[in-house]
């Protein structure tokens, strides 16, 4: 198992009453996320539990990818990975803050 | 319609019970994970695989818990196992209408062993106080990984149990059985032999499942509905009637080799045509004959 934490800056910040979002299952090939509203000084903090190990130039891609798309701030976002696909990962990734978002940006 | 056996445990939950009216206890925010898995380099979920919570159900207040499968197969590990039975115990102090299990578990997490086990015994003895108490525990059980092991256990302790046809409720999982007694015991590849010997509609004429319905999640919550007002009966006299009946069971079915004998030994005919029929139509066929 691997943890990795990456910060991203430059983002907006979302209403921090906004309610907690959860997508996915720690099954095979899968992943779970939750995005938490958190006063983090205009950070988007990722944190992530992995079983595969090693790949962590891959995650900080598909991060700058899904961060590009969706500049958040004030957010922790928290992962526990069973070796998911990064297609896998990104489309859940963006499941995860509809979600959160409530389906509008 | 949505199919409950594709659902998600949290899915299954939304829409089983009144609309938006579910609210979870020690939701995934608060990271209650398994110290257990950390130990064994293995990623962990942050409800553990079970979501426990209170709602309403027809507008009467339910306590519910849902098993989700995706997770370690839906087993029971430590902290799994202590939020149903936390569950459990709060229903003794509220006195819900009922307790409704969406159960879908290969039994004991073996990754946590005796704490596991030990999280399993703890539950049967919880449904069995709280039933003494007066509240109903039912089961639903129709999701992809089944119901087995200890889980299949507390099924059977439980008031009520509501199956799909996809749903299974065993003791021992087709697996475990193949790889302990061998492939010519039971083949656990040939799905039709595990669906009708473990599968909802088996269960129901055995009279183990006392609902039969289609697989989706309207059908399951109007079954549930339908049992809220189940009176649970753990009286000597009630117990010593499940065991004769149980007995007389092994009497009349204890030579047969495959489930099909039984379905004829039952009086149905065309026994065969049975794992074909829709839900209701198996239900109307089979209307007087279950054991």
């Amino acid at each position: 198992m691997e943890k990795l934490t990456f910060e991203f800056l430059g983002g907006a910040p979302v209403n921090a009453t906004r309610a907690p979002a959860l997508v996915g299952v720690v099954g095979s090939g899968n992943l779970e996320i939750l995005i938490e509203p958190e006063k983090l000084g205009g950070r988007c903090a990722v944190e992530i539990l992995t079983a595969a190990r090693g790949f962590g130039a891959t995650w900080e891609a598909v991060l700058d990818d899904f961060f590009a798309r969706h500049k958040l701030a004030d957010v922790r976002i928290s992962i526990n990975d069973v070796g998911a696909t990064p297609a896998v990962v990104s489309l859940r990734l963006d499941q995860a803050v509809e979600n959160f978002l409530g389906g509008a940006q | 319609m949505t199919s409950y056996y594709e659902a998600s445990a949290r899915e299954r939950l939304a829409d089983l019970l009144d609309p938006g009216s579910f609210h979870e206890f020690l939701p995934a925010t608060e990271r209650v994970v398994s110290p257990h898995l950390v130990q064994l380099e293995t990623p962990a979920a942050f409800d553990d695989g079970v979501i426990v919570g209170r709602g309403t159900l027809d507008g009467r207040p339910v306590l519910a818990a849902a098993q989700e499968g995706g997770f370690m197969g839906g087993a029971v590990g430590e902290v799994h196992g202590a939020k149903l039975v936390g569950l459990l115990e709060r229903a003794r102090d509220e006195k819900p209408a009922a307790v409704l299990l969406l159960v879908e578990s290969g039994g004991v997490r073996l990754h946590e062993a005796n704490a596991g086990l030990i999280g399993v015994s703890e539950i049967m003895r919880a449904v069995l106080a709280l039933r003494s108490a007066g509240v109903p525990v039912l089961v639903l059980d129709g999701g992809q990984f089944g119901c087995f092991g200890g889980m299949g256990i507390v099924a059977r302790l439980c008031d009520a149990i509501v199956m799909s046809e996809e749903g299974r409720l065993g003791l021992s999982g087709p697996e475990v059985i193949e790889t302990t007694c061998g492939v010519e015991e039971f083949d656990s590849r040939d799905r039709a032999l595990v669906w009708r010997t473990v599968g909802g509609k088996h269960r129901y004429l055995l009279g183990e499942a006392d609902a039969l319905v289609a697989d989706n999640i309207a059908a399951f919550r109007k079954a549930a509905i339908s049992l809220l007002d189940t009176k649970p009966d753990l009286s000597i006299e009630a117990l010593t009637t499940e065991h004769e009946k149980l007995g007389a069971r092994l009497e009349k079915f204890g030579s047969c080799h495959d489930a099909l004998d039984i379905w004829s030994a039952l009086g149905i005919e065309a026994p065969e045509g049975l794992p074909l029929l829709e839900a209701d139509s198996f239900v109307a066929k089979v209307a007087g004959r279950r054991a």
